[in-house]
C-alpha cells in the first residue's frame, strides 16, 4: 500500500458518507464506537487500555496542574497568595472582586476583546477560505511567490511594526479605534489562516466538487456545499487558534488605545496595580487569568465537535 | 455556463463588498483623544487652555484620582483626563517614549520615574517649568534636584522614596544586643550572635534586592555610597574604579560568598525580600517603605508583627547612603494646552494636594513639612526614619543614557556576586562601559 | 459556515480502500493551461489578504528597513539636548553586528534563539502528537480533555509568563514539589530549562489541535483495510497516520517555528530583560529600541526577519512541505486518467 492509494482512498471517503453506506466514518470509527481504533483482541485490550488511561492522565495533569496553579492561587487572600498549600485556605473571592470592582471596567475590557477578537476571527476566516480556495483550486502564475508573501509577514518581528502603526494609525485618526487592533491583529491571524486551509483543501479531493457540478451545481454551490463543510475541521481549528491568537494580543492594544472604555482584557490586566509601588498584583492578575481563559474553554467545547466531526458532519446528511 | 458567469460575477461582488464592509464595520466606536497635528517645536511660554490627558500608572489608594476629581470639579472647561499606562516602569516608559516619538498630543501631563528625567528633559520630550512655577524651596532637595536637568526643573516632585533597613528587634533583644547596628560591620557582629540562638535556626542574615533589575543598580548604587564611594561625581565622569566603589560591592559580593545573605537572594525583587522576611527567614533587610504596613498585618499572614523595627540602612562608618526613589510630573511640548497643563501640575503637586493624598496614600510627600505632623506619623511610623534616609540621599546617575547605564551597572555586578568575574575586573568592565556611554 | 446540508454528489461511490479509485477528470490541473479567468479570479480572491498584508507588515518593514540605514547624532550640544539629527550611515548599523560587545551579544542571542527554536519545536511536536492522538481517540469525557488540551493555549502569554515565575520562585511551589533549591529564574541552565517547560506547556496544544484536524481528514476505511492486512498500531500510525497528517503536521511546525525564533515575552516575563543566558533576538531588538538605539533596533529586527526567512526556506525544501500544491496537483491528474474514471464520467454525464 503506497501513499497514492492511500490518497486514493481518501476521496473516497467523503464520498462513502455521501453514498450513506453502512460501514461506519473514520472519525465514527475511531471516536465513537468506543474501541481502541487498533482493534486488538479483547485480551490484550485490557493492559493496553490502562497504560493508555496512564498516558491520558498524565497529558492531563501537565495541561491541567499549572492552570490548578493560576486557580488555587486566584483565590487566595493577598496575605497569603505565596502560600504553596495545594488548597486554597482560607478560600477568598477577593481577588475576583477586585478585577471586577468599577475601577478597572474589566467587564468592558472582556467585551471588547470579544468584539477585537471575533471580527479578526471572521474575517481572517473569510480571507483565508477565499485566498486558500484560489491557491489550492485555481491556475496562476506567481503562487508560490504569493503563499511566500504571505507566510513572510509572519517572519517579522512584532515589535518592530508597533512604532511604525502607531504613526500610521495616529495619521489615519484610527487611535481608539476598534479597527486599529482589528486589522494589525487580521496580519497576524491570516497567514496561518491562509497555509493551514489551503493544507486542508489541497488534501481534499476535486472529485467531488467536480462531481456536485456536473449534477448541476454551480461553482459556487460547489464550493459551499461540497468544499467547505468537508474543511471544516480546518476551518473551525483555525477558527480556534485565531480567535485565541488575537484574544491574547497585548502590545498593539495596548499602544493603540489610551480609552479604558476600548481597551482589551490583556490590557486591562497590565494595569492592575499592587496595593503599593512594588508589591505585584499577582492574585488578581491570576484571578483576571482565569477569568479570560473560561470563555475560550466554552467555545473550544462548542465548536470541538465541528472540528472533530466535520467530515461526517458535512457529508452524510 | 452563462448561470456559472454570473454566480461567479456574484461572488465576487460579494468579496468587494466583504472588503469594504471590513472597513465599514470596524469603523464604529473610538472616541477622539487625539487630534492629527501636534506642534514641532517646544513653545517657550504656556499657552492655551482646555482638555488635558494625565498619564500614569494607576495609583490603587486612589488617591491621584481625587485630586484629579477635584481639579475637574473647579475646572469644567479645563478637564483632565487620566490615561492610565500599565504597572510595570519599562512598559510606562516605552508607551511614553513611543508617543514622544510621533508627537502624539494625546499625552499632555507626564508621570516620570526620577531617573528618567534626564533623558526625557535632553530629547526634549518635556518641557523646562517655570522659575517660580513651582515651591521648590519647600520641598527636599534631593528630591528637587532629581527632577532638575543642567540647573533648569523639568518635573513637579509628586512623591519620593528612599531606603529602610528593618530589623528583627525581638532577636536583637534576645541576643542582648541594644541597638540596630548603623554599619555592616556591625550588622555582621550582632548576626554572630543572634544566628546562634535556637530561635533563630535557618535564619538568614540580611538580603537586599539582586536580581538583574533596576534593583541591583539601587543595592548597587547604596553600597558604593554607603562606602564613601560614587556611581558617578558631579561632572557626569563615572567612578567605580575607585578603592570605595570596590569596597561597595564587596560587601555584597562577600555577603553571598560567606553565606551571610541566602543563596537564593540572587533572585530576589521587593517581594520575594518581603516575603523572607515576614516568613522569618531574614534578620535584616534592605526594602522600601511600602511593605511596612504588610510586614505589621496582625491577620496571620505576618510572622514578623510587632517584632521588627527601622533604621537607616547601614555604612562602613555610620549609617549609609539611600538611594531616590519616586516620581515628578513633567509637562509634553506637544499637548496643546500647555497653560492647563501648567496649572494643573502646580495644583496637584502642591503642599494642600499632598497632604489631603497622605490620607489615602501610604507615598511619601516631598514636602518636608508633612513628616512632622503627629497624626500622620501615628499613622505612617516609618515617616521620620524615612526623612533621615531622605535627607541624605544620593540620586542614581543623573545622567540622559539612563537606560543603557542602568544596564551596564546591572550585567557587571550581577557578574561579580554570582562570582562570574572578581570585583576587580567587574569594576573596570563597569567603568569602561560607562565612560563610553558618558563620552557620547 | 455551519452548513451541513451537502447535494449528494452524483457519480460518487464508494470505493474500495486498496484499488486506485475512480474519480473524475481533471478539466483544469494541467499546468501550463491557465485561463485568463482563473488568473482574474484569484487576484480578486487573494487581494483582500494581500491588501491588509501590505498594511500592516510591508510598510512597518519598509520603515524598518529605511531606519536600519540611518543612526542618531550621538553627543549632546551646548545646552545639554540630544541632536535631532539623523544622519545617513549605509550599512553600518548592520556592520556592526558582528563586531565587538554587540556582535557577542547578537551571536549569543541568536544561539539563544536557536536552541529554544529547535528544542521547543522538536518537544512541542512529540507532545503535540500525543496530544493529538489522545484528542482522537474514543474515551468517556473526551470532549473535557479536548477542552483541558487548549487550556495553555488560551492563557494570555503575559499572564502565564507571571504564572511560571511564581511557579518558578525560589520557594515557589516547583521547588517545593520537587524537594529542590534549584534558583530557575537566576542565570543558566535552570533559566534555560524553565523557559522550555513553559514554552513547551503553552505551544504543544496548538500543534495538537492542528494534527487532530488533520486526522479527521483521514478516511476509516484506510485503517479498516489496514486492519484487514494486520497492521498493528504502531504500524498503522507509521504508514498511514504520519504519512497522511504529514502537510498539516509541516504547517503548524513551520508556524512554530516561525513563532519560536521570534520568541519574547516569555523570556522577558519569566527569567527578565538582559540576562545573557536566556536572551533571543527579539529581546535584543527591543532592548536597543529601548536604549533609543533606532537604527540597530531596526538592524537587528532585519536581521531577525532574514533569519526566520532563510530557516523557513530550508525548512520548506528539506522537508518537502508542498506549498503551492504544484506536485499535488500533477499527482492527481495523473491518476486521474483511469478507466474506471472514464466509465464515471460516462456514467455521470448520461
Amino acid at each position: 500500500m503506497t501513499i497514492s492509494d492511500l490518497r486514493n482512498a481518501a476521496k473516497d471517503s467523503g464520498a462513502s458518507g455521501a453514498s450513506g453506506a453502512g460501514t461506519p466514518g473514520a472519525s465514527a470509527a475511531v471516536g465513537r464506537s468506543g474501541k481502541p481504533k487498533t482493534g486488538k483482541p479483547k485480551k490484550q485490550r485490557t493492559w493496553r487500555s490502562y497504560s493508555v488511561y496512564v498516558g491520558l492522565a498524565l497529558i492531563f495533569a501537565y495541561c491541567l496542574a499549572p492552570f490548578y496553579w493560576m486557580l488555587v492561587s486566584s483565590l487566595r487572600r493577598t496575605a497569603d497568595i505565596f502560600d504553596n498549600t495545594l488548597l486554597p485556605a482560607p478560600f477568598s473571592l477577593e481577588n475576583y472582586a477586585k478585577v471586577f470592582d468599577g475601577s478597572t471596567m474589566f467587564g468592558q475590557a472582556l467585551l471588547n476583546s470579544l468584539i477585537v477578537a471575533g471580527t479578526t476571527t471572521v474575517f481572517a476566516l473569510l480571507l483565508g477560505v477565499f485566498a486558500a480556495y484560489a491557491i489550492s483550486r485555481l491556475n496562476f502564475r506567481f503562487k508560490s511567490v504569493i503563499l511566500g508573501v504571505i507566510i513572510a509577514t509572519s517572519m517579522f518581528p512584532g515589535i518592530a511594526v508597533v512604532v511604525p502603526l502607531l504613526r500610521l494609525f495616529t495619521d489615519l485618526g484610527w487611535i481608539n479605534t476598534y479597527q486599529a487592533m482589528i486589522v494589525p491583529s487580521l496580519s497576524f491571524a491570516i497567514p496561518l489562516a491562509v497555509w493551514n486551509l489551503t493544507t486542508f483543501m489541497k488534501a481534499l479531493p476535486f472529485d467531488l466538487e467536480e462531481a456536485a457540478m456536473i449534477d448541476g451545481c454551480t461553482k459556487w454551490q460547489a464550493f459551499r456545499r461540497v468544499l467547505l463543510p468537508l474543511a471544516a475541521p480546518g476551518v473551525f481549528t483555525t477558527a480556534i487558534l485565531t480567535f485565541i491568537h488575537s484574544w491574547n494580543e497585548f502590545i498593539i492594544a495596548l499602544s493603540m488605545i489610551n480609552d479604558p472604555r476600548i481597551q482589551t482584557a490583556t490590557v486591562a490586566i497590565s494595569k492592575f496595580t499592587g496595593a503599593t509601588e512594588f508589591q505585584a498584583p499577582f492574585g488578581e492578575q491570576m484571578a483576571a487569568g482565569v477569568i479570560v481563559t473560561v470563555p475560550l474553554v466554552i467555545m473550544v467545547l462548542i465548536f470541538q465537535r465541528r472540528i472533530v466531526e466535520g467530515l461526517t458532519a458535512g457529508a452524510s446528511k | 455556463m452563462r448561470q456559472r458567469r454570473r454566480t461567479w460575477q456574484t461572488l465576487l461582488a460579494t468579496t468587494a463588498s466583504l472588503a469594504v464592509a471590513a472597513v465599514a464595520l470596524t469603523g464604529c466606536g473610538g472616541t477622539a483623544t487625539d487630534a492629527k497635528s501636534a506642534p514641532k517645536a517646544a513653545a517657550a511660554s504656556f499657552e492655551g487652555k482646555g482638555p488635558i490627558n494625565y498619564v500614569s500608572n494607576r495609583d490603587a489608594s486612589g488617591a491621584a484620582n481625587k485630586s484629579i476629581e477635584e481639579w475637574n470639579a473647579a475646572h469644567p472647561e479645563e478637564k483632565v483626563t487620566f490615561i492610565e499606562l500599565p504597572d510595570s516602569a519599562d512598559q510606562q516608559r516605552q508607551q511614553l517614549i513611543q508617543n514622544a516619538q510621533i508627537k502624539s498630543d494625546t499625552f499632555s501631563v507626564l508621570n516620570l520615574d526620577v531617573v528618567w528625567t534626564s533623558e526625557f528633559a535632553a530629547n526634549k520630550w518635556i518641557l523646562p517649568l517655570p522659575a517660580d512655577a513651582i515651591p521648590t524651596d519647600k520641598m527636599i532637595p534631593a528630591t528637587v534636584n532629581a527632577a532638575t536637568y543642567r540647573d533648569t526643573l523639568v518635573g513637579a516632585p509628586y512623591y519620593t522614596d528612599g531606603a529602610l533597613f528593618y530589623f528583627r528587634s525581638d532577636l536583637l533583644k534576645a541576643a542582648g544586643i541594644a541597638a540596630p547596628p548603623k554599619t555592616w560591620d556591625e550588622m555582621k557582629t550582632a548576626c554572630k550572635a543572634i544566628l546562634a540562638l535556637p530561635e533563630a535556626a535557618g535564619m538568614s542574615c540580611y538580603a537586599g534586592q539582586f536580581d538583574k533589575n533596576e534593583a541591583l543598580t539601587v543595592n548597587f548604587s547604596e553600597a558604593v555610597a554607603s562606602a564613601g564611594g560614587t556611581v558617578v561625581d558631579a561632572e557626569g565622569k563615572p567612578t567605580v574604579n575607585t578603592p570605595e566603589a570596590k569596597a561597595g560591592l564587596n560587601l555584597l559580593v562577600d555577603g553571598f560568598k560567606d553565606g551571610l545573605f541566602p543563596s537564593d537572594a540572587i533572585t530576589y525583587l521587593e517581594e520575594q525580600g518581603r516575603r523572607a522576611f515576614q516568613d522569618g527567614k531574614l534578620v535584616f533587610m534592605r526594602n522600601w517603605p511600602f511593605l511596612h504596613a504588610s510586614l505589621s498585618a496582625t491577620d496571620g499572614s505576618s510572622k514578623v508583627a510587632g517584632k521588627f523595627g527601622i533604621t537607616s540602612i547601614p555604612g562602613t562608618d555610620g549609617p549609609g547612603v539611600s538611594t531616590l526613589g519616586g516620581r515628578s510630573l513633567a509637562i509634553s511640548p506637544f499637548t496643546a494646552n500647555k497653560a492647563t497643563a501648567l496649572e494643573f501640575v502646580k495644583f496637584f503637586t502642591s503642599e494642600e494636594q499632598a497632604q489631603k493624598r497622605l490620607a489615602l496614600s501610604s507615598r511619601a510627600p516631598v514636602y518636608a513639612s508633612l513628616f512632622a505632623d503627629p497624626a500622620v506619623v501615628a499613622k505612617r511610623p516609618f515617616f521620620p526614619t524615612l526623612l533621615t534616609s531622605l535627607n541624605n540621599a544620593q540620586p542614581r546617575p543623573k545622567v540622559v543614557q539612563y537606560g543603557a547605564t542602568t544596564k551596564a551597572i546591572q550585567e557587571e555586578a550581577y557578574a561579580a556576586i554570582t562570582g562570574k568575574k572578581d570585583t576587580d575586573t567587574a569594576l573596570n568592565d563597569m567603568q569602561a562601559k560607562l565612560t563610553e556611554l558618558s563620552a557620547k | 459556515m455551519t452548513t451541513t446540508t451537502t447535494a449528494p454528489p452524483a457519480g460518487a461511490q464508494p470505493g474500495t480502500p486498496q484499488t486506485a479509485s475512480p474519480a473524475s477528470p481533471r478539466k483544469r490541473g494541467h499546468r501550463g493551461n491557465r485561463t485568463p479567468g482563473e488568473g482574474r479570479m484569484a487576484a480578486l480572491l487573494l487581494s483582500p489578504t494581500l491588501l491588509v498584508l501590505a498594511l500592516v507588515i510591508v510598510y512597518p518593514l519598509l520603515a524598518a528597513v529605511h531606519q536600519s540605514l540611518y543612526r542618531a547624532e550621538s553627543g549632546l550640544d551646548a545646552d545639554g539636548f540630544v541632536a535631532d539629527v539623523e544622519s545617513f550611515v549605509g550599512l553600518a548599523n548592520y556592520a556592526d553586528l558582528f563586531v565587538g560587545e554587540t556582535g557577542r551579544r547578537f551571536l549569543n542571542a541568536l544561539g539563544n534563539t536557536t536552541f529554544f527554536t529547535l528544542t521547543t519545536v522538536f518537544l512541542e511536536t512529540v507532545l503535540g502528537l500525543c496530544l493529538a492522538l489522545a484528542m482522537n481517540r474514543a474515551f468517556r469525557g473526551r470532549s473535557f480533555l479536548r477542552a483541558s488540551i487548549l487550556v495553555p493555549w488560551a492563557v494570555p502569554t503575559a499572564v502565564s509568563g507571571l504564572l511560571w515565575r511564581w511557579i518558578f520562585q525560589s520557594d515557589g511551589i516547583a521547588n517545593t514539589l520537587l524537594g529542590s533549591e534549584i534558583l530557575w529564574t537566576a542565570e543558566g541552565n535552570a533559566s534555560r530549562a524553565a523557559i522550555i517547560i513553559a514554552e513547551v506547556w503553552k505551544t504543544a496544544p496548538f500543534i495538537g489541535l492542528l494534527v487532530l484536524a488533520g486526522m479527521q481528514v483521514i478516511p476509516g476505511e484506510v485503517y479498516e483495510a489496514a486492519k484487514i492486512d494486520g497492521a498493528g498500531w504502531w504500524r498503522q500510525l507509521g504508514s498511514i497516520t504520519l504519512p497522511l497528517v504529514k502537510p498539516t503536521l509541516l504547517v503548524a511546525v513551520l508556524f512554530r517555528m516561525l513563532d519560536a525564533l521570534r520568541m519574547f515575552d516569555l523570556p522577558f516575563v519569566l527569567i527578565g530583560p538582559g540576562k545573557e543566558s536566556v536572551e533571543t533576538l527579539s529581546m535584543l531588538a527591543w532592548d536597543e529600541s529601548n536604549q533609543l538605539r533606532y537604527g540597530s533596533a531596526s538592524a537587528f529586527a532585519i536581521m531577525l526577519f532574514l533569519y526566520v526567512a532563510v530557516v523557513a526556506i530550508v525548512f520548506v525544501k528539506v522537508l518537502g512541505a508542498d506549498v503551492t500544491g504544484a506536485k499535488e496537483l500533477k499527482l492527481i491528474s495523473k491518476k486521474s486518467r483511469t478507466k474506471a474514471t472514464r466509465t464515471q464520467k460516462a456514467e455521470a454525464t448520461r
